[in-house]
């Protein structure tokens, strides 16, 4: 090998980098530690396990939509079984005393997941695109019946539970405080993440985003690119598993509820408001969802409502996710000229607001007449308290909407004109590409 | 010596449309060979039966006296015969490295491991670095290969198809739509990447025909109306007639 080509290959990272990347990991596991400490309140302490259990998933999901091109609709089949077969097995475990104590029982759940991708995905990862997605709803249709009929196995509507305390005590803890649920969680979530990470940086990994850019091109440099998916698919499944079975050992329950169509679409919400491109992009969006869905249904009746306005939002102008659109700054924040954009979003911000408000204001107002017209038109919706049958209301609400659209239009012009500037200059660095 | 390729009585039909009616050819060990013909003769046709494809109606392709046809493309290649597209056909979200480092996984042994960091395969860097090298692109190294000029983007569809190291190449019309300046580069990038390999080129651009293959071979609704070398193809009276002539008036 000359030296020529051998400066052709990317620099291997330096030493400098290496610390860096190792001390990101490191700093992860001490946030993780001392989160507690900070918030320690049993509700917190209940979110962040929420949070943890979604990324699990989330990043799960995005190794087939993110890195293989696999659009599913169905994801939530091995994060419920997952969840089943954890709970039977804390039942016969503690039934038997059996010495396994409750740190490894979610790898039981991955398994399970791992088991039935393996064998529900050999025919649906024969292609990608819409055969795949059909047959992944069918699947989980399938599955999700089941869960009604097969009573024995999934104990019909109220579900099967499962006492955690009864396992073998580990250290003294015997898992029923939410603060020792909280680590269990922190602990699997950091394995996980790493694990899922250093796949994206294996052969099989790279020759995922290869099958997702083009499977005709694959199978002409040696690769098959239904193996390839098969195995993405029975990896995906095996993580979703463990999430699955944090959150049955967090619920101390699993139901059909697990195995349905809303946790397949959450999972996906949450994958893509984040953004599939970047593989933190699920993490951003699990956190982003959780809080969202356990703060919103707090403040209004149609949280769900505005969960979908949210998502069409992110698909039609920032198909990139959350992590797309702040990712998009980076060439501008090396070049210096971030600072140009803040006049042009300040600006921006004021005439978007009021057409959000004006929006919202419009929305709980016929929500009111349509759902429960006979009740009180004083109605109180994000901590506001309004009469819905005030005209001068419905007057405010359009004079918010109309007029903060035609303002807020003009002013989104200036922000596309500053991005141009910004991102020229950038250019001229050397930086944007 | 065995042929590297050979087509015995090769015929492929889409229902009643016969596109390819009973080629049969022999392409020797090391020997440059081009495919010439109108547009419509079959000569993507040809490429895609060969490379696996498409199955053929009948008649069998056969690589270094073996019998590979109705075998998928991807044991095909695994085999030693690899082939590039006439339409750029590369990993468009993925950088140029990548899209090197792609195709010379397999053929360093990686297969489907997962246990396995890409970046600590010192073969797989060698021969990416390598192919990156020969291929004139190592200052666009990082960029995505879908913002590669087309050229470029031509270029790095070569690479790719070189990349595994195969014996067998298969090259369909690898200098369209290029400038001449470009065309010329394409050719002694060709020349050099498949010195000591077999090569099996379509090609529209007769100066580039004439002057790299060893033996060409005249596709015409798809037969094969001659075989020969350069000069006897030039002097040829049914090709002068069927195609040649055409450019000649």
């Amino acid at each position: 090998m000359s030296e020529i080509t051998v400066s052709a290959a990317p620099p291997l990272p330096a030493a400098a980098e290496k610390f860096k990347f190792y001390g990101l990991w490191l700093a992860a596991a001490i946030v993780l530690l001392l989160l507690p400490r900070i918030f320690g309140s049993g509700g917190s302490l209940t979110t962040f396990s929420l949070i943890g259990i979604s990324i699990i998933f989330s990043l799960s999901y995005n190794i087939l939509l993110g890195q293989t091109g696999m659009l599913s609709f169905g994801h939530a089949v091995y994060y419920g079984l997952g969840g089943f077969l954890v709970i039977h097995a804390i039942n016969i475990l503690s039934a038997n005393k059996l010495p396994i104590p409750l740190p490894v029982v979610p790898l039981i759940g991955g398994l399970t997941g791992l088991a039935f991708a393996a064998l529900l995905g050999w025919v649906s990862t024969q292609r990608s695109g819409t055969a795949f997605a059909m047959i992944s709803l069918g699947v989980a249709e399938l599955i999700a019946s089941s869960a009604l009929i097969l009573r024995t196995f999934f104990g019909g509507e109220a579900g099967i539970s499962a006492n955690r305390t009864k396992l073998l005590k580990l250290f003294g803890w015997n898992f029923g405080p939410q603060i020792q649920i909280y680590y269990l969680v922190a602990a699997w979530t950091l394995i996980a993440v790493i694990a899922m990470y250093a796949l994206t940086r294996t052969p099989l990994g790279r020759m995922c985003n290869a099958v997702r850019d083009n499977p005709e091109r694959v199978q002409f440099v040696g690769y098959n690119p239904h193996v390839v998916r098969y195995l993405a698919f029975c990896f995906s499944g095996f993580f979703a598993g463990i999430a699955g079975a944090l959150a049955a050992i967090n619920f101390e329950i699993a139901n059909s509820a697990y195995l349905g169509a809303v946790q397949s679409g959450t999972v996906l919400f949450a994958t893509y408001i984040g953004g599939i491109g970047f593989f933190i992009g699920p993490i951003v969006g699990a956190i982003f969802v959780t809080f969202l869905s356990l703060g919103l249904s707090d403040l209004t009746q149609v949280w769900q409502l505005y969960f979908g306005l949210i998502f069409i939002a992110v698909v039609l102008f920032a198909p990139g996710g959350i992590t797309g659109l702040l990712m998009m700054h980076r060439p501008l924040l090396k070049a210096g000229t971030l600072s140009r954009m803040l006049p042009s979003y300040a600006i921006a911000l004021l005439p978007t607001l009021a057409m959000i408000a004006g929006g919202i204001l419009s929305l709980e107002t016929i929500v009111h007449y349509t759902v429960n017209p006979g009740d009180d038109s004083h109605i109180k919706a994000f901590g506001v308290s309004f009469d819905a049958a005030s005209p001068y209301i419905w007057a405010m609400a359009a004079i918010l909407l109309i007029g903060g659209y035609l303002v807020a239009r003009k002013t989104w012009t200036w922000v596309g004109h500053a991005w141009d500037d910004a991102t020229s200059v950038a250019r001229e660095k050397g930086i944007a590409p | 010596m065995t042929a590297a390729i050979e087509l015995r009585r090769l015929e492929k039909s889409f229902g009643e449309v016969s596109i390819i009616r009973n080629i049969s050819l022999s392409v020797a060990q090391g020997e440059r060979h081009a495919l010439i013909g109108p547009n419509g003769a079959g000569k993507s046709t040809t490429f895609n039966l060969i490379s696996g494809y498409m199955a053929p109606t009948s008649g069998n392709v056969l690589l270094r006296g073996e019998v590979i046809s109705g075998l998928p493309p991807y044991q095909i290649n695994r085999r030693g015969l690899s082939r590039s597209f006439q339409v750029t056909n590369v990993f468009a979200n993925m950088s140029v490295w990548e899209n090197l480092r792609c195709a010379v996984l397999w053929s360093t042994g990686q297969r489907y491991a997962f246990w396995k960091n890409i970046d600590n395969l010192p073969d797989v860097r060698d021969r990416t670095a390598q192919i990156l090298t020969d291929i004139n692109l190592t200052a666009r190294r990082d960029v995505p290969a879908g913002l590669l000029t087309y050229a470029e983007q031509r270029a790095l569809e070569i690479g790719i198809t070189v990349a595994g190291g195969a014996d067998v190449i298969l090259l369909d019309e690898p200098t369209a739509g290029m400038s001449r300046a470009e065309t010329e580069r394409a050719v002694a990038l060709i020349r050099r990447l498949t010195e000591g390999r077999t090569l099996l080129i379509v090609e529209h651009d007769m100066s580039v025909v004439f002057g790299l293959a060893d033996r060409i071979s005249v596709l015409v609704y798809g037969q094969i109306i001659a075989s020969g070398t350069p000069e006897e193809i030039r002097g040829n009276p049914k090709v002068r007639e069927a195609y040649l002539g055409e450019e000649a008036a």
